[in-house]
């Protein structure tokens, strides 16, 4: 009984590490030197190990367009097209945004908000992916464990349409 | 006189399989697309090398646009060309669309005073070309399916024909990838189609040596699976042949079933 309770104890302790954990990102726009230039259209999401999407993070495109116009190409980003954005309406509201420009972009997601506070402790990847008007395509991924038991560093590097990125993860 | 013989020349071309010369295909612009009301094209011809038009274009009198809801949608801009046939679609609804061109039709020969002749069309102006006195009459019928499948947004399932030959999806024929396999099911008359030879083959094959065909039989419940060895346009095509036809004197039924599938790279 006493166990039972302990181990209860435990799971809303780890519970509680979960929602107070933090997520921060860097992503890195490389600035390349081409002809046409277009920024690119950037998603960023959480991946379960099957693939499935746990959470967007992000998505930046042309917002701004008229008649949702820019939603248009959004299908090039085809692996996050394929797990989540089919099966939305656009502009998703916190999740949504306009283009960035060539660059480092600062990203963070407190453990209590949205979408952090719903995940389930596990595996998991920041996946992101990169497309480019004439220009190509690009995936990203850095897997990480949650809630994490110590401050993390982890990081990847793109090779043409994404630069370096970091995710710190804080308990 | 000459218009009929057009026509029967030109019904013989958008029906493979009694022409038994030449294969039928479409290449859809597009297949998988965001955004919303996006139009796609679609080209449609009759040659051996997918997807090159060099032979002729496919007719498209019997065109069928099925829109995810389940009602016909409308093809804009037909254009018959030399070597291809065209038209435009517009993708207003969220979902798949089944496009197809469904020859129904018969085939007639026999001989009048030692001539042979013969009859292609429908099965309605039958009566009419042939003679009461006709010698050696052979009639059979043709059901042929030509088809492709494009997506806006998420995938809608598709409902079975349930007439002639077709694929029934187990697999959403917009949802393939190089390196994954898929599953899809023959039907005949709505019933698996066991023991079906169904070949596989790859676009592009003028910048190879080799067709690459791949062959694969379907199983007692008519499935049959395929690993996309890389991504590209895909024509998987199946033939059969029985005597359950519903002209009278018509010896035996022939069906052809034909869809063009896009493989993307994951």
């Amino acid at each position: 009984m006493r166990k039972l309770l302990l181990s209860a104890l435990l799971a809303g302790l780890i519970a509680r590490t979960a929602q107070a954990a933090d997520l921060g990102l860097n992503i890195e726009i490389p600035r390349l030197d081409v002809a046409e230039y277009h920024r690119p259209y950037v998603a960023i999401w959480l991946e379960n190990p099957d693939q499935s999407v746990a959470a967007d993070l992000a998505v930046w495109y042309d917002v701004a367009k008229k008649n949702n116009e820019g939603a248009e190409w959004l299908k090039d980003m085809r692996q996050w097209w394929r797990r989540s954005g089919r099966n939305q309406q656009f502009p998703v509201d916190g999740v949504s945004g306009a283009t960035r420009p060539a660059g480092r972009h600062e990203l963070a997601f407190a453990g209590g908000g949205k979408p952090l506070a719903d995940l389930k402790p596990g595996r998991y990847a920041v996946v992101v992916e990169a497309a480019r008007e004439v220009g190509g395509r690009e995936l990203v991924r850095v897997p990480f464990d949650w809630p994490p038991a110590q401050a993390e560093h982890l990081s990847a590097q793109g090779e043409h349409e994404l630069g370096a990125i970091a995710v710190n993860l804080k308990p | 006189m000459k218009t009929a013989i057009r026509f029967a020349a030109a019904l013989a071309l958008a029906l493979p399989a009694a022409a038994h010369a030449h294969d039928a295909w479409m290449r859809p612009s597009s297949t998988v697309l965001s955004g919303t009301d996006s139009w796609i094209t679609v080209d449609a011809a009759v040659g051996n090398d997918k997807f090159y038009f060099n032979h002729a274009p496919l007719r498209l009198d019997n065109l069928v646009i099925v829109a995810p809801d389940g009602k016909p949608a409308e093809a804009q801009n037909q254009n018959r060309g030399k070597l291809r046939s065209t038209f435009d679609l517009q993708l207003s609804q969220t979902g798949t669309y089944r496009i197809a061109v469904v020859n129904d039709g018969v085939f007639a020969r026999w001989k009048q005073d030692g001539q042979p002749k013969r009859y292609f069309g429908k099965p309605d102006g039958l009566a009419a070309a042939v003679p009461a006195q006709a010698q050696e009459l052979e009639i059979s019928q043709s059901l042929g399916r030509v088809e492709t499948f494009a997506t806006a947004g998420k995938p809608s399932p598709l409902q079975p024909v349930g007439k002639g030959l077709e694929l029934v999806p187990v697999t959403h024929p917009n949802d393939l990838y190089a390196g994954e396999t898929a599953t899809f099911q023959m039907m005949l008359d709505g019933k698996p189609a066991a023991a079906l030879d169904v070949a596989i083959v790859p676009g592009g094959s003028r910048y190879r040596d080799q067709i690459n065909e791949i062959e694969v039989t379907t199983g007692q419940d008519g499935k049959f699976q395929v690993q996309w060895p890389q991504p590209g346009l895909y024509w998987v095509e199946a033939r059969a042949e029985d005597d359950r036809t519903s002209v009278p004197k018509a010896s035996k039924r022939r069906l052809s079933y034909s869809a063009t599938l896009e493989v993307l790279q994951p």
